[in-house]
């Protein structure tokens, strides 16, 4: 079992993340997530077997599982290139707009010098790159102690905080 | 101009160790080429043709004569003597080493400086007219709403990787376009409604580089409480919406033109509905902290100028000087002094360690301590005493500063080119010189009048050609050096993108072009008319006809 930073902590990993091309022959057992077509395909049957996630690709907004939301209590957005930025506005929406309260997590190209950007947009778990050392990564995550814009964590910016 | 709190500080510290950090990383073999390159171009470090590049911020082109000297210093310490001044009115070193980055960065850090942001695809350094805070044309004085987009744009945590770059510029100068906002990702403009409130036209979707365009209006009036929560909704739909497969088509400006203005519009003002009146809203206590930062300098009431009017009258050269280099100031007696960085047989836009330390001191002497670059590659003493306009211009002639070029044919903007950079197709500097070599007579360039040559070695277009009167563009036809001219672009009264010429021609072919242009513009003239009105009233086919035909 792989680890996984959860809330500034490196613990277990519980899931597993799924591409779409191993689920022609089902599930394994255990905590999974799925990508979010799967889901839309085989949403009654995931939620009878529960321990079930959503992991959204580029592309694939927090709108398109708005009615399923409350459903979760992980979802996942995937970065197959850490340079492609937008599961940071997917997260915050995540967060801001649709009032997520789970996990977020971070997957894929996840590497220690993004996680503080990551961090303040609403992701709380990362699964950092398996080559790179998930101990060293963590530090990433007070790389700063300054901040002007608010974030998720704290909406307020520079100029509002007392 | 703004003076940094303990926070603003100890954000750079913490940047310049996290930096440190990064690039031992990358020379332990840690972090992979192309993991290094994006966290070094947020630091404005290319790697180039010979060394690396490395941008320098100077937000919205604002330096204090400490910030000079360090300049001076780090060029002595770590480069080769000299600097460049860049379009985005920043300043590039062209010879660090990589390994010295850091302890450059500290040097940086001491005095307020960094390069947080200068390259990569992020929200660049935001710019602004040269003569901000002085300009009797301007509403109110622009700078204080750049540093506010500076700070919100600063390790923005959402904007760091964007599709591409991204690049606000703000106006306050109504009817003319100093800060080319309308080339911009997104431009600014100040403006005053009926009731006298202050607000933002807010354009989107305008830039340079390979398809160049001018922007579309997408907030009429923004109050000025909302400019952030504005900005910010923008920036939400590109980074979420811009294409992120080709480079070539990942700025706004594809992604603005693609949807339709009115599209684009209504994107933004579905994320606004949940930004506005949030935490972001701006508050009076806020601007008015930045806006103290920036008001009028310590001016003496009583300025003599009966010394400046004799002087005038009696020698040309200065009097010639003062017309085209100096400016009118909102403080009576008072003038603002471009230094043009564009005397023959210099590279555009450079100034080596000893200028910068001597420009430090004239600022010192008769500024107010403070130096502005323009993004037309030269630098602004804004604030001079007319009683002092003649001994300034004595010092400045002797080191070079005072060619009364300024706005005319000789004033070009180049980029460093192929001789420099990387990315060019082919060289730019070469084409800048030999021009300038046939245009040297300054009675005659006086007599062209005003005249913008704009010059970029590849379609990045960093030398803005899209929007010189005259545009110059490098380009490669199987592995040699051709140069496309294009006319009739602004970036003056308004901005607007050149139009092409024709075919392209060999390097030793443009300068014969160029003068061509010239003769024939001096043939078709009314008097007092100057080049780009006659090109308007004449046409692109006279001018393809006398070319080609």
């Amino acid at each position: 079992m792989g680890k996984v930073i959860i809330d500034g902590a490196i613990v277990d990993n519980q899931w597993q993340r799924l591409e779409s091309d191993s689920l022609e022959n089902g599930l394994p057992d255990g905590k999974v997530m799925v990508p979010l077509a799967y889901w839309q395909a085989n949403r009654d049957a995931l939620l009878a077997r529960g321990d079930v996630a959503v992991w959204l690709a580029p592309g694939e907004e927090p709108r398109d599982l708005e009615e399923d939301l409350e459903q979760f209590s992980l979802i996942a957005i995937h970065f197959p290139a850490f340079k492609d930025g937008r599961g940071y506005s997917y997260a915050r929406e995540l967060r801001t707009r649709y009032n997520f309260k789970g996990e977020i997590r971070a997957t894929g190209d996840v590497l220690r010098d993004q996680l503080f950007y990551l961090q303040r947009c609403g992701f709380n778990a990362f699964e950092v790159r398996a080559d790179r050392s998930i101990e060293e990564a963590v530090a990433g995550l007070r790389d700063f102690t300054v901040t002007y814009q608010g974030d998720v964590a704290d909406p307020r910016p520079i100029y509002r905080r007392a | 101009m703004y003076v940094y709190q303990e926070h603003d500080q100890q954000l750079l510290e913490e940047r310049v160790a996290q930096f440190r950090d990064q690039t031992r990383r990358y020379l332990a073999g840690e972090l992979s080429e192309d993991e290094f390159l994006a966290l070094r171009l947020q630091n404005g470090l290319y790697v180039q043709r010979y060394a690396p590049m490395m941008r320098i911020a100077v937000p919205y082109g604002l330096l204090s004569s400490t910030q000079l000297r360090r300049l001076a210093h780090i060029t002595r310490a770590y480069d080769k003597g000299f600097c460049h001044v860049s379009t985005r009115q920043n300043i590039q070193l062209n010879w660090p080493a990589l390994e010295d980055v850091p302890d450059i960065l500290a040097e940086l850090a001491d005095v307020q400086m960094h390069a947080i942001q200068t390259s990569g695809n992020c929200i660049r350094n935001t710019t602004t007219d040269e003569l901000a805070g002085v300009n009797p044309k301007e509403i109110e004085d622009p700078r204080p709403w750049c540093e506010i987009i500076r700070q919100w744009s600063t390790f923005n945590p959402e904007f760091a990787y964007l599709p591409r770059k991204f690049k606000i510029a703000v106006n306050a100068v109504p009817d003319e376009d100093p800060a080319i906002i309308g080339v911009h990702d997104i431009g600014v403009q100040i403006v005053h409604n009926d009731a006298g409130e202050i607000g933002f036209e807010v354009w989107a979707g305008g830039g340079l580089g390979r398809t160049p365009m001018t922007g579309a209006v997408i907030g009429e009036f923004v109050p000025w409480q909302h400019l952030l929560s504005y900005l910010e909704a923008i920036l939400r739909v590109y980074n979420k919406y811009g294409n992120r497969d080709n480079k070539y088509k990942a700025r706004i400006k594809i992604l603005v033109k693609a949807l339709g203005a009115d599209k684009y519009r209504e994107l933004v003002e579905q994320e606004f509905a949940e930004l506005k009146d949030g935490p972001m809203t701006l508050t009076e206590q806020e601007v008015e902290r930045i806006q103290k930062c920036f008001t009028a300098q310590d001016y003496r009431s009583e300025i003599d100028s009966s010394d400046l009017e004799a002087r005038l009258a009696d020698n040309k050269a200065f009097s010639r000087w003062y017309h085209t280099n100096t400016h009118a100031h909102k403080k009576p007696g008072y003038r603002a002094v471009t230094l043009t960085l564009k005397k023959t047989s210099r590279v555009p836009g450079d100034i080596t360690h000893e200028q910068l330390d001597a420009v430090a001191d004239l600022a010192d002497q008769y500024s107010f301590g403070e130096i502005r670059n323009s993004h037309q590659q030269n630098m602004v003493l804004a604030d001079v005493a007319a009683s002092d306009l003649f001994v300034l211009w004595q010092q400045l002639d002797t080191l070079g500063f005072a060619t009364p070029n300024l706005g005319l044919l000789t004033d070009m903007v180049c980029c460093p080119g192929g001789d420099l950079c990387a990315l060019a197709n082919a060289k730019s500097i070469p084409i800048a010189e030999s021009i300038q070599h046939r245009f040297s007579d300054l009675d005659y360039l006086h007599d062209l009048g005003t005249l913008d040559l704009n010059i970029s070695g590849c379609m990045n277009a960093c030398g803005h050609h899209h929007i010189g009167h005259i545009g110059i563009l490098g380009v490669d036809k199987k592995g040699k050096e051709f140069y496309q001219i294009t006319l009739g672009g602004r970036g003056d009264k308004f901005t607007r993108v050149g139009e092409k010429l024709g075919p392209s021609f060999e390097a030793d072919e443009v300068t014969d072009v160029i003068e061509k242009i010239i003769n024939l513009y001096v043939e078709k003239r009314h008097e007092n008319e100057p080049f780009i009105d006659t090109y308007e009233r004449i046409g692109m086919d006279t001018f393809k006809e006398r070319i080609y035909g």
